[in-house]
């Protein structure tokens, strides 16, 4: 077949084109925090005193940084979508999260003994937050990428990566309304282990999953 | 190619994009040539066919033009979606060396009639028939809808959902049958 032959082929199938980019991104993103929050409810539910917990400083910084990275893994994830997407803009915004992670560890070292930073560290819930944190985000994992096959990523396996890590922010957001560790030494060990688990999950089908 | 070519470029994208055929075809024949020019300067030696690629880059810039935003400059995207099926040609001919391949005489040994065998062709023949006849009709007869599905005994709607199909499952099997 003539490359002439292939156009006239292309421009005859005009009618039918998929979803605007953008619109199936927020959309994904809807369906990703929903199923999260479903299965969040189904399985753990916020711990007993989370609405007085809300004035505790170290409980509602959970999830400014969970938060923060899910936004800057949301940005990222629509621009590796996109064939000549501008993701080297997006890649800064990923350094907002682990900064806050430091800044909050330096200040829980000023602010508490010695003695008592192993205890914290180790926390009562490590094991839960390695399982749950997965699981929450394992379904919105499938939604997001999803989205992000019907882009058109560039590098599979980092555009799975990608998706993993803003699994990972949802679920470790929902996760810390039930996680009774607040400290942020145990955030800065635990949390970054559970997503990473999503990130590799997220990388390896990418890598499969999202070649076009 | 200037600003004044990369705004019409865009502009017959968008109407491209609402529906518009002609503008469609334009803008297709346009990125041929452009992507042609762009894989002449790349592909300077080895079995590589150039021709090849430019035929999957439109084949994928048609299937993802709904990753394109208006707001933003067509070229690069262009040469992005380009550069990453020429990657993509590479790759697969690195699996079959230079060293391996059988001598000019086999090969033309084994295909005396065709004059030129394309990656295309090859993928075509995975369609299924009723696909395989519309694409046919469309691409190489150069009929509309409207005539294909008169001449197959189809309906128009059932012809486009054919033709979309096989074109989608041309470009999955590109270069892999």
């Amino acid at each position: 077949m003539e490359t002439n032959d292939l156009i006239k082929a292309l421009a005859t199938d005009t009618r039918r084109q998929g979803l605007p980019l953008g619109r199936a991104w927020i959309a994904a993103l809807v369906v990703a925090v929903l199923v999260a929050a479903v299965v969040f409810f189904a399985l753990l539910g916020p711990r007993p005193d989370a609405g007085a917990a809300l004035s505790t400083v170290r409980f509602v910084f959970k999830f400014i940084v969970t938060v923060a990275l899910a936004v800057a893994a949301y940005r990222l994830a629509v621009a590796v979508s996109r064939p000549g997407g501008n993701w080297r803009a997006a890649l800064s915004g990923l350094l907002v999260a682990p900064l806050l992670l430091v800044l909050s560890v330096l200040l829980e070292l000023v602010a508490v003994p010695s003695t008592s930073w192993a205890a914290r560290l180790i926390g009562t819930n490590s094991m839960v937050c390695l399982t749950f944190v997965p699981l929450i985000g394992v379904i919105p994992l499938v939604v997001l990428l999803l989205a992000m096959r019907h882009g058109a990523p560039v590098n599979a396996t980092a555009a799975g990566a990608v998706s993993g890590l803003l699994a990972g922010g949802i679920a470790a957001a929902f996760y810390a309304a039930h996680c009774p560790d607040d400290s942020p030494l145990f955030v800065a060990v635990w949390y970054p282990l559970a997503i990473a688990i999503l990130v590799s999950l997220g990388a390896l089908l990418g890598r499969f999953f999202l070649r076009w | 190619m200037d600003k004044a070519d990369e705004r019409s470029l865009e502009r017959m994208l968008v109407a491209a994009i609402e529906g518009d055929e002609r503008a469609y075809f334009a803008f297709l024949e346009a990125v041929a040539k452009l992507v042609r020019t762009w894989l002449r300067r790349k592909v300077t030696y080895g079995s590589l066919d150039v021709e090849d690629v430019v035929q999957e880059t439109l084949l994928a810039i048609h299937l993802k033009r709904h990753t394109w935003r208006s707001d933003e400059p067509v070229r690069p995207w262009i040469f992005a979606i380009a550069n990453h099926k020429l990657i993509d040609a590479f790759r697969r001919h690195g699996r079959q060396p230079l060293a391996d391949s059988p001598a000019l005489e086999e090969v033309e040994a084994e295909e005396p009639e065709v004059l030129q065998s394309w990656e295309i062709d090859r993928a075509l023949q995975v369609l299924t028939p009723g696909q395989r006849s519309v694409v046919t009709a469309v691409s190489i007869e150069g009929s509309s809808i409207q005539e294909t599905a008169r001449d197959l005994g189809m309906k128009e709607t059932a012809v486009r959902v054919a033709l979309h199909r096989g074109l989608a499952a041309i470009a999955r099997r590109f270069g892999r049958t």
